[in-house]
């Protein structure tokens, strides 16, 4: 199957590759998908309390081309954005930039599930009252 | 020597041509393109002396006769004739029949059609090794036995089967024994005299043969195996498949047969050594790496090695120069890893990370060290990459944790 350029340009060049400090109550940390799935991605992010502004992501995955692109993405948009633009990110926005094919969307709901846990453990270590577990998003297509 | 790249290591998946087939077919395509069932002009009997030829090269290849060779569109063709033939010949002695979890779909889908129609089939486990227990075949054995087809060797982790000892059970119950020669015939000594074998499949795209043309070795004596059709027409074949034979493809499959005659010992002796070269070179640079089936009992030119922590279809994204196989199966809507490694007992973890290498018959030392380094240096990069490498240097056992949205998938 071929990927597109921008699938190739991502795993070839993946952005925000690494891990932040898990204790650290500012960083929340997301991990989503299942090894005997064949993807596993963990998402982190630290948020200005003051602000809710996202200021650093990281991310490591373990997934095809397509799940690697998705993640890599995922923490380029979500950096700069407050925590609720960057809820609002959306699986489907993912799959057009990305011209992921039918069979690949299951990773760009993974990702779209990394940015979500990894905010509601942002919010649970500030004790936000909001905090709710991750919601996934349409499951049915994993 | 310079390597020229893509380099191509999926030599179970199909094989180049042999430059010798290719010239001994060329002119059966023009001047030599008679019918070899024209039985009244001269165009006619020289397509019928390479038919016949062939049939011989063939035959010599696992000590057969020429007679006991039918020509087919390819393997697949080959074992649902076999299958579906010997069922529908002796439905009246019994409806079972017995093969394996690990064979090629071809004979799984073939046994699963049957299964529609009334017969019933068990399929043996393997064990970890990737062999049956032999035990559990004479366990699985019934009055109503017609057939046990099992493969000779694995087209993914290149296992061979103890056939011999098969096809000694199969005589002394009086059971039909069909066998998958698909990946061993032209690799390893394959001999149906010595190896009890009665019907067995064989494809020209493997041994460095055109695709599109098969055979199928059908025992003539000891015991003789009927066999119904399920092409009609013509007539040809000894009316067992029917249809004009595939005459240039079939000049190909048996100068392929006669190449692997001549230099199998020689062949599997290089690729044996081209093998240990790639496995050393690349288990020796990298820790959680797994060898998938048994060495001992393995084509020569297989290795199927499992990269813990990496998942397959992304290393061979990273190896784009390289044509191998992975056990992943990223784009298949199940997002199920290899039956077969599943049926080893290996985890489906591992099953993703694993991948296949078909050494062939044209790659050479530098191609094997250049695939080992890529290879290296791409599963490093992505392990850098893997939360689950992470993880496990943290001390973490992975497989013992619960993941969050497993029960989704
Ligand atoms: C073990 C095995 N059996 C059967 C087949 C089918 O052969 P063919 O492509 O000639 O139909 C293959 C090849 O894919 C194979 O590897």
């Amino acid at each position: 199957m071929a990927y597109s350029d921008k699938v190739i340009e991502h795993y070839n060049n993946p952005r925000n590759v690494g891990s932040l400090d898990k204790k650290d109550p500012n960083v929340g940390t997301g991990l989503v998908g299942a090894p005997e799935c064949g993807d596993v991605m963990k998402l982190q992010m630290k948020v200005n309390p003051d602000t809710r502004i996202i200021e650093e992501a990281k991310f490591k995955t373990f997934g095809c081309g397509s799940a690697i692109a998705s993640s890599s993405l995922a923490t380029e948009w979500v950096k700069g954005k407050t925590v609720e633009e960057a809820l609002a990110i959306k699986n489907t926005d993912i799959v057009r930039e990305l011209s992921l094919p039918p069979v690949k969307i299951h990773c760009s709901v993974l990702a779209e599930d990394a940015i979500k846990a990894a905010l509601s453990d942002w919010k649970k270590k500030q004790g936000d009252a909001e905090a709710k577990p991750a919601e996934p998003a349409t499951a049915a297509s994993h | 020597m310079a390597i020229k790249l893509p380099i191509y290591m999926d030599n179970h998946a199909t094989t180049p041509v042999d430059p010798r087939v290719l010239e001994a077919m060329l002119p059966y395509f023009t001047e030599k393109f008679g019918n070899s069932a024209s039985r009244n002009h001269e165009f006619g009997w020289v397509a019928e002396e390479a038919v016949e030829n062939a049939r011989g090269q063939i035959a010599k290849l696992i000590n057969a006769t020429p007679k006991e060779i039918i020509f087919t569109s390819g393997a697949t063709e080959s074992t649902n004739l076999a299958i579906k033939g010997a069922a529908e010949m002796y439905r009246e002695k019994g409806n079972h029949i017995i093969t394996q979890v690990t064979e090629h779909k071809a004979t799984l889908d073939t046994c699963k059609r049957l299964e529609k129609y009334g017969y019933e089939v068990t399929y043996l486990p393997v064990q970890k090794d990737g062999r049956i227990s032999l035990d559990e075949l004479r366990k699985a054995i019934t009055p109503k036995t017609i057939l046990i087809s099992i493969m000779y060797a694995n087209n993914e982790i290149g296992v061979v089967q103890p056939i011999a000892e098969i096809g000694k059970i199969a005589k002394e119950k009086g059971i039909f024994f069909h066998v998958d020669g698909v990946q061993a015939v032209g690799k390893i000594p394959v001999d149906v005299q010595k190896d009890g074998i009665d019907l067995m499949s064989i494809s020209g795209h493997k041994i460095y043969g055109p695709k599109g043309i098969g055979a199928l070795y059908v025992r003539r004596k000891n015991p003789r195996v009927q066999l119904a059709a399920i092409i009609d027409g013509g007539g040809h074949e000894r009316g067992m498949r029917s249809g004009t034979l595939n005459v240039t493809g079939i000049v190909g499959l048996g100068k392929a047969c006669e190449i692997c005659q001549n230099e199998m010992a020689a062949e599997s002796e290089k690729l044996r050594k081209l093998r240990e070269r790639l496995t050393e070179r690349i288990m020796s640079r990298l820790d959680e790496t797994f060898i998938n089936g048994s060495m001992e009992h393995r084509l020569p030119h297989n290795i199927n090695i499992s990269f813990a922590f990496v998942e397959g279809e992304s290393l061979l994204m990273g190896i784009n120069d390289i044509a191998v196989s992975s056990g992943s199966a990223c784009t298949s809507a199940t997002l199920e890893p290899s039956y077969v490694l599943k049926a080893l007992g290996v985890g489906e973890d591992l099953a993703h990370t694993s991948i296949r290498f078909g050494i062939g018959r044209f790659n050479t030392a530098e191609e094997v060290d250049y695939v080992a380094d890529r290879v290296v240096e791409t599963v490093q990069r992505l392990r850098e990459l893997s939360p689950l490498y992470e993880m496990a240097k943290e001390g973490v056992d992975v497989s013992k944790m619960t993941w969050q949205t497993a029960a989704e998938h």
